[in-house]
């Protein structure tokens, strides 16, 4: 086993010292701005990532995840805002200069060159002696799993092995900050599943701060420190996995990541911490307070599918629960959870997961049994409308 | 998946076309001069003898192979004028080839940087000389490189020489003749390969370190041998046949074996040397072709 410090001796042993000497990050975006013709692409965009983090950025297809992760390689200048890398500005740092590496989206491999070679590439032109080049390559394609293909052309490859093979090639210098372009794509879900296991494994233990662009929400909850979710060039929130999912800052974000039932509302009562509000089609509920002061009284109800309960009569220690009756109107078996629509007597649809606790569940709710469903104040997000 | 089962049967039988060609006009062509190159001169009409002919029935015919012989061929081994020219040939075309690639290369190059929309005016460009007859310019080149020339005129208003320099047949003019008429036939290969190329490679590259002048030897100019290979081939063969322009802009002391070939046929009315002279310049090119294939092939096998 070779260590962190044999390639780019400075930039990784120095690098938790003057964390802890300045309170700087990492990286620092400064309200960087990217316009392509009249199209702007990241729009005055702002994030400190910390050393040793692992940070993955959501959003929708266009919103600017790519056009970000090209100018902190270097490959597009920023028209606004500056970029520090452990406090200095880069701006002006050619891509080949800088301690980053990244997987591009399409992978970009080498045609001509063997998957060794081509995994080879950068430790060469770091010039580390042979033998550890050797000796990396070889640990690279360990931990990729593709062993027995180090000879094979990038056209010989199929998609999914193309990828290990980028993902190594851009590893293998072990940069003090890699930028993953949605690196596990092409994988199957139990490939996935392990390389991501195996990443995080590897971040941990190389300290490399890991920037990762993904589509799959799941994959950045597993992963990730922090989530950045962006919105046309814009961070609408910068969140750990669990704020995100159980406190979004807006209805967007609520919509965006995962599940959720939004169901609109007039707030008509405001006293201890509670909320007494009139939601559409769903009669009135009692929810917690937001800490963030309301704007209007028109707001948005945001709950998720699995904190709502289903049973046949209501509930006997209903004090404090909202309970609203309804009809079950489709059920979607997915194997541990089973996710039913329920159609409320008060005209709104809720969708409702629970948990396949039973193997023979006899006492199922089927289409078209009455229920009534109900859910704790606290489990539901106020939103502004 | 074999060739037999994705062709349909039209494209099976168009497929058939190019070999019908190669035969009409390559085979059979090359039948008549590899039998005249085993006859012998003589003051007649054709000037070489045997005749194949039916006129003597099958005796006839048996009697004029017996006549053909490799007297020319012996006579091309010989007389070190023949392999004198060879070799100019060779040198030349080696030599030209070589200039060609080295000024072709960065023109090429260039263009495939070029934005999307100036490519096609730069293509342009390098083939709107083709639609001037080449003889008409390889004249305007003598009357450039003449004596009182534009050339001389220049250098002297400029004070770069005292007195006019003497340009036409030399060997400079010939190579100058010869890069300028075979520059658009090294260029157009090169920048098809290395327009196609994905610029997401050198970046790559240099996200792993890469200065633009690495990037280019190792990702760059590997991925575009292939239009290097095609371009020399290109230029490297019709140069050593070429007539037109060492017999113009060349002097007259030493001959490439395409002006040889002339002087046998026309001047010396010898069709049997002048044809044994062709089969072995066309045995000699076929070295570089075959050459080329296998290397294309190994390329492709290691894929
Ligand atoms: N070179 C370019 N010229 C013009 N527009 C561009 C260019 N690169 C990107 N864009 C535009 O900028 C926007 C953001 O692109 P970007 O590639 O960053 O999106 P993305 O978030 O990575 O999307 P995806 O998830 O589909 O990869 C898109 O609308 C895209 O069309
Ligand atoms: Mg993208």
């Amino acid at each position: 086993m070779t260590t962190a410090t044999d390639i780019l001796p400075d930039a990784i042993a120095e690098a938790p010292l003057i964390v802890a000497a300045y309170p700087m990050p990492l990286l620092r975006v400064d309200g960087v701005s990217k316009k392509f013709g009249a199209f702007t692409a990241v729009d005055g965009l702002s994030l400190d990532i910390q050393a040793g983090e692992f940070f993955a950025l959501l959003g929708p297809s266009g919103c600017g995840k790519t056009t970000l992760l090209r100018m902190l390689a270097g490959f597009e200048t920023p028209d606004a805002g500056k970029i520090l890398l452990d406090g200095e500005d880069i701006a002006a740092v050619l891509p080949h200069q800088r301690p980053v590496n990244m997987m591009f989206q399409n992978y970009a491999l080498f045609p001509h060159l063997s998957v060794r070679d081509n995994i080879a590439f950068g430790l060469k032109r770091a010039a580390l002696p042979k033998p550890e080049i050797a000796a990396r390559v070889a640990e690279m394609v360990a931990l990729v799993k593709l062993g027995g293909l180090e000879k094979r052309k990038p056209d010989q490859l199929s998609g999914g092995q193309k990828q290990r093979v980028a993902l190594a090639r851009a590893l293998a210098r072990r940069p003090q900050l890699l930028l993953l372009d949605e690196p596990l794509a092409a994988l199957d879900k139990k490939l996935r599943e392990e390389t991501q296991a195996e990443l995080m494994e590897l971040q941990r233990r190389l300290g490399t701060t890991f920037v990762i662009v993904t589509h799959d929400q799941d994959e950045a909850m597993t992963m990730a420190d922090r989530i950045g979710v962006m919105k046309d060039g814009r961070l609408e929130q910068v969140a750990t996995p669990r704020q995100l999912y159980e406190a979004p800052a807006s209805r967007w974000i609520a919509g965006f990541v995962g599940d959720i039932n939004l169901i609109e509302g007039e707030v008509t009562l405001q006293d201890a911490h509670r909320l007494t509000v009139a939601a559409a089609g769903a009669g009135m509920l009692t929810v917690a307070e937001p800490k963030a002061p309301l704007p209007s009284r028109a707001i948005c109800l945001a709950i998720r599918p699995e904190k709502i309960r289903l049973s046949r009569r209501a509930p006997t220690s209903a004090g404090g629960l909202n309970s609203i009756e309804g009809v079950v109107t489709e059920v979607g078996y997915l194997g541990g959870l089973s996710v039913y629509k329920v159609q409320l007597d008060h005209g709104a649809t809720l969708r409702v997961a629970l948990a396949n606790t039973n193997r023979l569940d006899v006492d199922a709710y089927g289409v078209g049994q009455k229920v009534v469903a109900w859910f704790a104040p606290d489990d539901c997000v106020v939103l502004p409308r | 998946m074999s060739a037999r089962t994705i062709f349909t049967r039209p494209a099976r039988r168009a497929s058939v076309a190019p070999y019908i060609w190669m035969v009409l006009f390559f085979l059979v062509p090359f039948g008549f001069v590899l039998k005249i190159s085993l006859s012998q001169t003589a003051i007649a009409q054709p000037p070489y003898l045997p005749l194949f002919g039916l006129t003597d029935g099958i005796a006839g015919l048996k009697a004029a192979f017996a006549a053909l012989s490799l007297d020319s061929f012996w006579l091309l081994v010989s007389d070190n004028l023949y392999i004198a020219s060879y070799g100019r040939s060779l040198v030349v075309a080696l030599v030209s080839t070589a200039l060609l690639l080295a000024i072709g290369y960065p023109i090429a190059y260039a263009m495939a940087r070029l934005p999307r929309r100036w490519q096609g005016v730069a293509m342009m460009l390098v083939i709107v000389p083709f639609w001037t007859s080449f003889l008409i310019r390889i004249y305007a080149w003598i009357n450039i490189l003449q004596h009182d020339g534009l050339l001389n005129q220049i250098l002297l208003a400029l004070h770069i020489v005292s007195a006019p320099v003497v340009w036409l047949s030399t060997d400079s003019a010939m190579y100058l003749g010869i890069v300028y008429s075979y520059l658009p036939f090294m260029i157009l290969p090169l920048y098809a390969t290395l327009a196609k190329q994905d610029g997401a490679l050198l970046e790559a590259a240099a996200d792993l370190g890469a200065s633009r002048l690495v990037a280019f030897w190792r990702v760059t100019f590997p991925l575009s041998l292939g239009g290097v290979g095609a371009g020399v081939l290109l230029c490297f063969i019709p140069i050593v046949g070429e007539f037109v322009i060492p017999d113009l802009l060349a002097g007259s002391d030493s001959m490439m074996i395409g002006q040889t070939l002339w002087l046998e046929f026309f001047t010396n009315k010898d069709w049997p040397v002048a044809s044994a002279l062709a089969i072995v310049l066309l045995a000699l090119l076929i070295v570089p072709l075959l050459v080329y294939d296998r290397l294309q092939r190994r390329a492709l096998e290691a894929r």
